[in-house]
């Protein structure tokens, strides 16, 4: 670990809540696309079932 | 072969499965030493001590704000000329990114802002167009969720596109607009070569900002396949309950 010093606390608060907020972003954006994946499938396979 | 190919919905899905992975692995690389090698192995700066390991967040997610909403532009300019809905799934994607990394300049810029000029913000050329870019993406995303017709909706936040883009360019160039405020200027002026950045904070900069780069790039060009897959998901009830 760094010797920060006294802006310790700005320059670990930055870096944490820029990589929570890239988390987030990547999290989300994953499971948007996984679900929407998922109901295409499923509506595919419904339509197909209709004929 | 031609760029406009990949207008086809099928031919871009097949297109962004094959570039994702590539894209996603060369992200975590860049940014993961870029980050690294900017907060274990830079040195503190003689004016603003540890603070300066801040700019390998600040400096790339101020860059990918601007940078979004100009892909956004040509995104929007390509729906409203040629009508390819790729093109306008492409720029709602986009959004959400780019808020995320406005978002995170603010922040960025609010927490190094308080120790060096003390205050967290100041009502600078820079700082407020980037506020103002920040309310243009939200009012971008609220837009595409409050139109209820697709088409409509991407007539739409292409034309308020068009106007915010007034406001990525003042996010840019602002400090050159007005010779005032507490932001500094351009630390890398592409033009002119002159950068204000020594060589030990330079080049892990640039890894981080390649590495937001290719971020941005696989979250828009996944974002836009969730989109296409949202869209002929609800295209195919809609078809399914005519038929019903």
């Amino acid at each position: 670990m760094p010797e920060l010093g006294k802006y310790a606390s700005e320059v670990m608060s930055a870096y944490a809540v820029s990589l929570l907020l890239l988390a987030a972003l990547v999290g989300l954006t994953l499971w948007r696309g996984r679900a929407a994946r998922r109901a295409l499938e499923e509506t595919e396979a419904e339509a197909g079932r209709r004929g | 072969m031609s760029l406009w190919q990949y207008a086809n919905p099928v031919k871009f899905l097949a297109l962004s499965a094959r570039v994702q992975p590539v894209l996603w692995a060369l992200a975590a690389v860049f940014i993961g030493v870029g980050l690294i090698w900017g907060f274990f192995g830079t040195p503190d700066d003689a004016r603003q001590g540890s603070t300066v390991k801040i700019i390998y967040l600040h400096v790339p997610a101020a860059l990918m704000a601007i940078n979004a909403w100009f892909m956004m532009l040509v995104a929007s300019l390509i729906w409203l000329i040629r009508r390819h809905h790729v093109s306008a799934l492409a720029a709602k994607a986009a959004a959400p990114v780019g808020l995320v990394m406005t978002l995170i300049a603010l922040v960025t810029g609010a927490i190094w802002g308080q120790p060096m000029w003390g205050t967290w913000w100041a009502w600078d050329p820079r700082l407020t167009s980037f506020l103002i870019l920040f309310l243009f993406y939200l009012g971008y995303i609220a837009l595409w969720q409050a139109v209820e017709d697709p088409d409509t909706a991407a007539d739409l936040t292409s034309v308020l596109c068009l106007v915010g883009s007034v406001f990525a360019v003042l996010s840019r160039y602002a400090v050159q607009f007005w010779n005032q405020g507490l932001h500094q200027g351009t630390s890398i002026p592409v033009a002119t070569g002159n950068r204000s950045v020594a060589d030990v904070f330079f080049y892990p900069l640039v890894m981080a900002m390649l590495g937001f780069g290719l971020l941005f790039l696989a979250l828009v060009v996944y974002r836009t396949g969730t989109e296409i897959r949202l869209r002929r998901t609800s295209a195919l009830r809609a078809r399914m309950n005519r038929g019903a």
